[in-house]
């Protein structure tokens, strides 16, 4: 489990003190830090918040207090692709509910959990800015625009290879 | 592509939404602009003519940018730093506007951003992005990278003695970043809670030093007002305000879309012409003109311009110019149960009427909706419209923009309501369907 290392790796720290360069002190990069983390270690584990506390000379509980704060720093694991579905006002409107049931049905999960093969998480997500295509929603880093129920079945389901 | 001198905004906007790179984007007169300013008026000049434009933040306040930009000190004596902040972190429920300038042309944001900076001498500039905005990340990275290759942004740009650096920081989610007070503490590694006001950022922002906060939009356009001028930029508008804006439209419209048109269209034009109006069997209720966090308007409002003056008399406000529909077999209790729950979700937490506030509003909205709603609901609402929603109570304007769809929703939807009070169920049978 080398997400629960306490120590920062090379890459990571080199990654970190690039962002320091420009900025007037080292807890001010701390966001860009957690997720030069996160991209290395998929979450922000205890360890590895102690590890970058550490390594910007700040309280580790004041990170703690800004990792919490925003929703897209992960304080527990994820799997390996997040689905973050919108549930803003447009796509409410255009049946989001529905698919986070098609979605739910499909993975066997609900809101803020994972898959038994890690292979997904679903978390919602605010108005992703194209309600014109809703509703929507990302797997990854893509946007999936004009969604239907079977679309994400077969989406999901097909991408799976399903049971 | 559209008419450069009518549509500067979209004029790089090509139909299947493939990005503009820096070739394409010189070859129809990009950096021309920057040629003609840098170093060749004073920012004191340029600053005049963007007074003289009347352009407004395009952000959703329309607070007049020359008049912001004039309260940051100049030439003061002061050698340290200024920064310029683009505010890419689209949030607002229902809009979708600045999402199609970052994907379809990432230069002109930057041009716009060097003609800001230059003319309030600022040598530090940050793009602050959604953390969602991927490909609009990736875009402005290598825009960047393609600039300070071509001596546009670092230092000397174009041999003159002024220099800029600029960075994209992404962020890690939350709608309060969007507030300019908030975004700033966010870039300096903080949560992002609101600031009092005064100080305000022009005078002690970023790191505690002289900053611009502005939108994409807004700053999209300062580079075409610096090059055709202040009375151009003002023709292009249809009534009192100054220039285009990017109209929006979702909902069960038959063509949602984003369009840059004159500001000031009649509101029929945009909703019928350009969304193509309603879809087959769905008619209009109501709709937000600007965003989650504006009051709705009904057909009746049809007629009317879509300008920040003449929205704001209408009871509402423009905010970002792009308008959810309500239709008729959706529950209007549902929809704004929906951006209650948003903006209760979406409180930083600092104040007391909005952390506690919002989240007892969307008690009693569920409770409606649900069939379990009592006669004394509908006065508790206006209680909280009346606590939550005024001005001062709250530490931002958050919590006030969240009550603007829920009173309106009671002055126009009362019977709906009192309709699902009275029947205890919801007649539309709750919710949006796909």
């Amino acid at each position: 489990m080398d997400e629960l290392i306490p120590v920062l790796s090379d890459s990571e720290i080199a990654a970190i003190d690039a962002e320091i360069a420009h900025v007037p002190y080292s807890a001010a990069v701390a966001i860009d830090a957690l997720k030069i983390v996160q991209e290395h270690r998929g979450w922000v584990s205890d360890e590895s918040l102690k590890a970058v506390a550490r390594h910007l000379e700040m309280p580790a509980a004041e990170l703690e207090g800004v990792a919490t704060f925003y929703n897209l720093i992960f304080r527990r694991p994820v799997g390996e692709r997040v689905i973050l579905l919108c549930n803003s006002i447009t796509c409410w409107i255009k049946g989001c509910e529905t698919l986070q049931a098609a979605i739910s049905d499909e993975l066997k999960i609900g809101l803020g959990e994972t898959t038994a093969d890690n292979g997904y998480t679903l978390l919602p997500v605010t108005c992703l800015g194209a309600c014109d295509r809703a509703p929507v929603m990302m797997v990854g880093e893509e946007l999936h625009q004009d969604l239907t129920e079977a679309g994400v079945r077969s989406l999901l389901g097909g991408e799976q290879g399903d049971d | 592509m559209t008419d450069t001198l009518t549509r500067p905004l979209t004029r790089n906007v090509h139909p299947d939404r493939r990005p503009t790179d820096l070739a394409a984007y010189e070859a129809n007169g990009g950096y021309r602009s920057l040629r003609s300013n840098i170093g060749q008026r004073t920012p004191g000049e340029c600053l005049q003519i963007l007074k003289d434009s009347n352009l407004r933040g395009r952000g959703g306040a329309g607070f007049p940018t020359g008049l912001k930009w004039s309260f940051v000190p100049m030439d003061d004596g002061d050698a340290g730093p200024k920064y310029l902040i683009c505010n890419a972190d689209e949030m607002e429920p229902g809009t979708f506007k600045d999402r199609l300038l970052l994907e379809c042309d990432p230069h002109q944001l930057i041009e716009g951003m060097i003609l800001s900076a230059w003319t309030l001498q600022a040598n530090i500039a940050y793009i602050f992005i959604r953390a969602e905005y991927h490909l609009a990340t990736r875009l402005l990275r290598e825009a960047i990278a393609a600039c300070k290759e071509r001596g546009y942004l670092g230092a000397n740009i174009l041999g003159s003695d002024f220099s800029l650096d600029m960075y994209v920081h992404v962020s890690a989610g939350r709608y309060i970043c969007g507030e300019e007070t908030a975004l700033i503490s966010s870039l300096e590694g903080k949560r992002a809670n609101p600031r009092a006001k005064p100080p305000f950022p022009q005078v002690s922002g970023l790191w505690g030093r002289p900053t611009i906060v502005n939108n994409v939009e807004t700053l999209c356009n300062v580079h075409h007002i610096l090059e055709h001028g202040a009375d151009w930029f003002q023709s292009l508008g249809q009534g009192e305000d100054a220039g285009t804006k990017l109209y929006g439209v979702s909902g069960r419209v038959k063509n949602p879309g984003c369009w840059e048109l004159p500001i000031g269209t009649p509101i029929r034009e945009i909703l019928e012409e350009h969304a193509g109006g309603m879809e087959e069997g769905y008619a209009l209720r109501g709709f937000l003109p600007g965003g989650g966090s504006t009051d709705f308007l009904t057909p009746e409002h049809l007629d009317l311009a879509m300008d920040y003056d003449t929205i704001g008399k209408a009871g509402s406000r423009m905010g970002t110019g792009t308008m959810i529909v309500l239709d008729d077999r959706t529950c209007p209790i549902g929809f704004i149960l929906n951006l209650t729950q948003f903006f209760a979700q979406e409180s930083c937490g600092f104040c007391t009427p909005c952390r506690d506030g919002l989240p007892w509003s969307a008690q009693v909205l569920q409770a409606i909706e649900n069939g379990e709603g009592r006669a004394g609901d509908l006065d508790t609402l206006a209680y909280q419209i009346d606590y939550i929603g005024a001005i001062g109570n709250t530490h931002c304007a958050l919590a006030p923009g969240a009550m603007e769809p829920v009173q309106s929703a009671l002055k126009y939807f009362r019977e709906d309501f009192e309709a699902h009070i009275e029947r205890g169920a919801c007649p539309y049978h709750g919710r949006g369907a796909l």
